[in-house]
């Protein structure tokens, strides 16, 4: 069962601030969706192995050759938070 | 013009009149709406319909409207995913399905309403407020590509692109009454679909008729070198289109028929699966054990992978951003405002699931139910072409009435989620309908044999009128 | 001679190198040439991250690695893939970095150096890819940053990191790993240690056989040295005054020239990693032999190789393939008709030293010239002629000039850009060997004009004998030969 710890502990690695009230919340409705995963605790899968996808490929891989890139006004079109051709953003700790 | 059109009949009016003239009859029902399917409408579709008229309408859709789910890149055009982190982001590239269809000679009417970075099955978590179902206007269209499909339920559009995670094309083809198909996982780059769960997510087609989703299908399919999990399977949809289903085996899994599910919905999908049976098909049992695992592996899964997908979301480089005294702290405000409560309750879990102490007990053991599921579809698939089953086990909810417990929302996806864990196709046809509400039949067939489930699904509609069906709400 | 590693030291190095001769980045199209671009003009949807964009793998970095695994005598993973280490930071534009996790390409591999006793063996641990991130530039310092600008054309340059054992007992030996390692990188062409950020280094030490401490972000090759110079001498210190060393990680301030505790975090990091699904798992083992053939003679077999061929000693083939543009340059002078034992010293001893001391670094080789440029201003660069060097050498070895002139047309000739030919520089300078009566009467003149030194040197004080020496060479300008200036006075002076 995930305690407010936890919540808080997981709001931290996700980076999503989560109030006092919000923990609690949150902690209800996840230890629910937790109990519900929990059913797969009755199959047995030491013998069975991870599917990560479904298609078995390998090697795929791109040629070593130029594209173009995108104009610097382009890349900084989405934001407000620029400076000489940068992203700007608070100090960081 | 008829409100409700296919392809051919929009190519028809086309060359009778305009691609320009066509256009502006479907902006026309937009501008009418009352569902609120569209987030954004282009203001480039009538010149793009205009530029077509004067080149001559080349292009196998020359001309031909189509609207595009908010989370798949088009240049020019608002790409918000339903969400307000992504308030103002425009994307500087196409989407590999949006180069095709460009190629083709489309015209992009707009983005469509979306449950928040695709997570739900209501259309409900959208920041920019619930689309409504054509067919009653108080209950949700499905999700997530609930404003694709409701705007071709609604004459709004005669052809959609969504994307399909767990079931999100063709549940809410199900509960608008249009058809939905997830193709095999690799039949369509995702090159430019906005990630919610890499190893799960398809783009699909959603139209009114079969014959018009092989016509969209022959268009977005694929190999794209651009998305390394794209596979070249060379099927050629409208050839499947054949009215001839003598001979094909059709397996019932009985798991899909489960409690809970609505007594009018069994009926329905039943008297379809028997009139295969007239038309010559054989049905047999077919046992899948692990399918009831399917939901929680599906989820664990689905929240790990987005957990991670998301993390881009700081307010950085684009869309919201709070103030914050620092940049952790302006990432975590932005973050708290910026997504909704569900989409953080998913990162939450995805987060938990992956983290120290947790990674083998709720991921890696997804992963290996996974397995098993995928077991269960081959040896299922090795004895029979196509397997049967309803697509939601419900009729469209009210809106409202799911949204607060977020496991009776997941469960929902009880009988669309299993195919992307296999990576199978599958498509819904409407096959009925419950006081008024329609209802869908998923067809699910082995990897990269979309021709089997085409052929099966177009034998059905030749045979039947349920996809001529109009939802009287909108007409 | 065993070394007793009498400080108990053991070091172990993190190595991240930018793979900077590919022409892209590691999963996009884009230009790896940013260097001297503005800011946030190298880049693309995919190492933008924009949302939608996927990544896909560049096939030579594969192969550049598989190169540097064999180079380093490691196994090579039959199967091998990509994770997703997820942590917020500003540089790290999906939230995560691709990296390899489980199953890195290589491991188990070694590296011979010229340890504190001879030959000294460096394990290493594992060497595995992936992508950078962007480059940050904090407003103020760092301690009172007022906000940070972010340039992503970094973003997503192809590394390999190499961990290594903790098996170097000494700075010293750390420092020769790293040249040693970079010599290996630059013979496989995957990499130029000219270019900013091409190599940065992590360092985990410990003395007494006792507990590590990381030291981070050591951007400069010769940083390591000092860095971990100093943090023995802090770890020492500690335990003079009978304190504990803690386990942490401390930051190398390179201007200051110590290493300082970095702030710990208030809650630990949890990187989550999960196998990245946008990538497919890659089996190489078929490609392995091909890339085999293709690989290029190490440093080692090429010494081994230059001393048996050439008969010149190992301290200068150790030092002529230090530099793969260093050997081929001494490979074409000796092609070209000068004397190899010559060739060595002047190419090993005299050209290797004079750049040094100008602070050039070899940057280039056609076959016609070897190329260098500024450590610390690269617009400073020069090149100098394999013909240049085989004339020079020529000149020397027929007694044409004295050794002295051949250093003094060597300085010449890397202080100026001109294009002059060593028999030009050595007429304009006058520099022609003088004639044996020239150094004849300046020696006459060197002892009757110093009557006190050559008092001395007959009363047995040898010092005095150079001081003669250097007044003929004075008086001839330098063009005497200064053996024969020695030879003479003595025979002068002593019968």
């Amino acid at each position: 069962m995930i305690t407010k710890e936890d919540v808080e502990h997981i709001g931290w690695l996700a980076r999503i601030d989560i109030s006092e009230q919000e923990t609690v919340e949150y902690m209800e409705k996840l230890n629910s969706v937790l109990g519900y995963f929990g059913q797969l605790d009755e199959l047995q899968t030491e013998d069975v192995a991870p599917t990560y996808h479904v298609a078995e490929i390998y090697n795929v891989f791109r040629d070593d050759m130029v594209k173009d890139c995108l104009p610097q006004e382009v890349v900084l079109a989405n934001t407000e938070h620029k400076q000489d051709g940068t992203f700007r953003v608070p100090k960081i700790g | 013009m008829a409100k409700w059109m296919s392809v051919a009949q929009v190519k028809e009016r086309i060359k009778e009149s305009s691609a320009e003239e066509v256009t502006a009859h479907y902006l026309e029902n937009i501008g009418k709406s009352k569902i609120n399917g569209y987030i954004t409408v282009s203001e480039k579709a009538l010149d793009q319909a205009k530029k077509i008229d004067s080149e001559g309408h080349n292009g196998i859709l020359a001309g031909v409207p189509i609207a595009i789910k908010d989370n798949i890149s088009v240049v020019g055009l608002p790409n918000s995913c339903g969400s307000r982190i992504l308030e103002g982001y425009v994307p500087p590239f196409n989407a590999h399905v949006i180069e095709k269809l460009l190629a083709a000679g489309a015209v992009i009417l707009g983005k469509t309403n979306m449950d928040e970075f695709a997570m739900g099955s209501s259309t409900e978590t959208s920041y920019y407020g619930p689309t409504a179902n054509p067919w009653d206007l108080e209950r949700v269209p499905g999700g997530s590509s609930g404003g694709s499909a409701a705007v071709v339920a609604a004459g709004e559009a005669p052809l959609a692109l969504g994307s399909d995670t767990g079931g999100s094309v063709r549940c809410p083809a199900a509960f608008c009454g249009v058809v939905g198909l997830k193709p095999t996982y690799g039949a369509v780059s995702r090159y430019g679909v906005v990630a919610y769960a890499n190893s799960l997510e398809q783009i699909g087609p959603l139209a009114n008729n079969v014959t018009d989703i092989a016509i969209l299908m022959d268009v977005i399919a694929g190999y794209d070198r651009r998305d390394s999990t794209s596979i070249d399977s060379k099927t050629e949809y409208q050839k499947a289109l054949v009215e001839d289903i003598k001979g094909l085996k059709i397996g019932i899994p009985k798991e899909f028929f489960g409690e809970g599910i609505h007594p009018d919905v069994e009926k329905a999908v039943w008297n379809a699966i028997h009139k295969y049976e007239d038309f010559g098909a054989s049905l047999e049992e077919v046992s899948m054990p692990n399918i009831k695992y399917a939901l929680a592996s599906y989820y664990i899964i689905a929240m790990s992978e987005a957990s991670s997908n998301l993390a881009r979301f700081d307010g950085t480089r684009y869309g919201f951003r709070e103030s914050g005294e620092n940049w952790h702290a302006m990432v975590s405000k932005t973050r708290a405002e910026g997504f909704g409560t569900e989409v953080k309750r998913r990162i939450l879990l995805g987060t938990y699931a992956l983290s120290a102490g947790y990674h083998d007990k709720y991921y890696l053991k997804a992963l290996k139910v996974r397995t098993l599921v995928k077991q269960d579809f081959d040896r299922a698939l090795s004895k029979v072409d196509v397997l049967m089953a309803p697509t939601m086990p419900n009729p469209a909810f009210k809106i409202g009435e799911k949204i607060e417990d977020p496991l009776t929302l997941y469960l929902s996806d009880v009988n669309t989620c299993p195919i992307n864990l296999a990576g199978v196709p599958s498509i819904s046809v409407p096959c009925g309908f419950t006081e008024g509400l329609p209802i869908g039949l998923q067809i699910m067939g082995k990897p990269f044999d979309e021709s089997a489930v085409l052929r099966a699904a177009y034998t059905f509609e030749q045979n039947t009128d349920y996809h001529t069906k109009r939802p009287q709400e909108v007409a | 001679m065993v070394y007793e590693n009498p400080e108990g030291i053991r070091i172990g190095l993190e190595i991240h190198i930018q793979l900077n001769k590919l022409k892209t980045k590691m999963f996009c199209g884009c230009s790896t040439d940013y260097h001297n671009a503005a800011p946030n003009t190298h880049t693309c949807p995919v190492c933008l991250g924009l949302p939608g964009a996927l990544p896909v793998l560049n096939k030579k970095a594969v192969e550049a690695a598989i190169k540097v695994g064999l180079a380093l005598e490691g196994e090579i993973a039959e199967e091998t893939q990509f994770h997703r280490k997820n942590y917020f930071y500003p540089d790290l534009p999906k939230g995560f970095q691709i990296t390899q996790y489980d199953f890195p390409i290589v491991s188990k591999g070694k590296v011979v150096i010229e340890g504190e006793d001879g030959e000294h063996t460096v394990g290493i641990t594992r060497a595995h890819m992936e992508e950078d991130p962007g480059k940050l530039v904090h407003i103020g310092s760092i301690g009172k940053s007022k906000g940070v600008l972010i340039d992503y054309n970094r973003s997503g340059m192809p590394l390999i990191e190499t961990v290594t054992e903790p098996d170097m007992r000494s700075p010293k030996e750390a420092r020769r790993f790293l040249d040693k390692f970079r010599n290996i990188l630059e013979y496989l062409d995957v990499f130029d240690g000219n270019l900013e950020g091409a190599m940065r280094v992590d360092a985990n030490v410990s003395v007494h056989w006792g507990t590590r401490v990381e030291v981070k972000n050591i951007s400069s090759h010769k940083g390591v040295e000092r860095a971990l110079l100093y943090e023995i001498m802090r770890q020492k210190n500690v335990i003079r005054r009978g304190g504990k060393v803690s386990q942490e990680t401390r930051h190398f301030d390179e201007g200051r020239g110590v290493t300082l505790s970095m702030r710990t975090k208030e809650e630990a990091e949890d990187y989550r990693y999960f196998r990245e699904p946008d990538l497919m798992p890659m089996r190489v083992t078929d490609w392995i032999s091909a890339i085999k053939e293709t690989l290029p003679e190490l440093p080692d077999a090429k010494r081994a190789r230059f001393m048996e061929q050439y008969g010149i000693t190992d301290m200068h083939a150790r030092s002529l393939t230090s530099k793969i543009m260093l050997a081929d340059f001494y490979e074409g002078v000796s092609a070209k008709g000068a004397d190899p034992k010559f060739a060595a010293t002047w190419t090993a001893d005299v050209f290797l030293g004079e750049l040094n001391y100008r602070d050039l670094a070899i940057s280039s080789y056609d076959g016609e010239r070897i190329g260098f440029i500024h450590a610390k201003d690269p617009r400073i660069k020069n090149s100098f002629k394999v013909s240049d060097m085989v004339e020079l050498i020529n000149l020397f070895a027929e007694g044409k000039i004295s050794d002295r002139a051949a250093v003094e047309v060597i300085r010449t000739m890397l202080d100026t850009t001109e294009e002059k030919t060593p028999s030009r520089i050595i007429e304009e300078k006058g520099l022609f060997k003088a004639e044996d009566d020239l150094v004849t009467k300046a020696v006459a003149e060197a002892i009757a004009e110093n009557e006190a030194a050559v008092q001395d040197y007959l009363g047995g004080t040898e010092k005095s004998l150079n001081f003669l020496v250097g007044q003929v060479m004075k008086k001839t300008k330098g063009t005497a030969d200064a053996k024969t200036a020695r030879e003479l006075i003595v025979k002068e002076l002593k019968g």
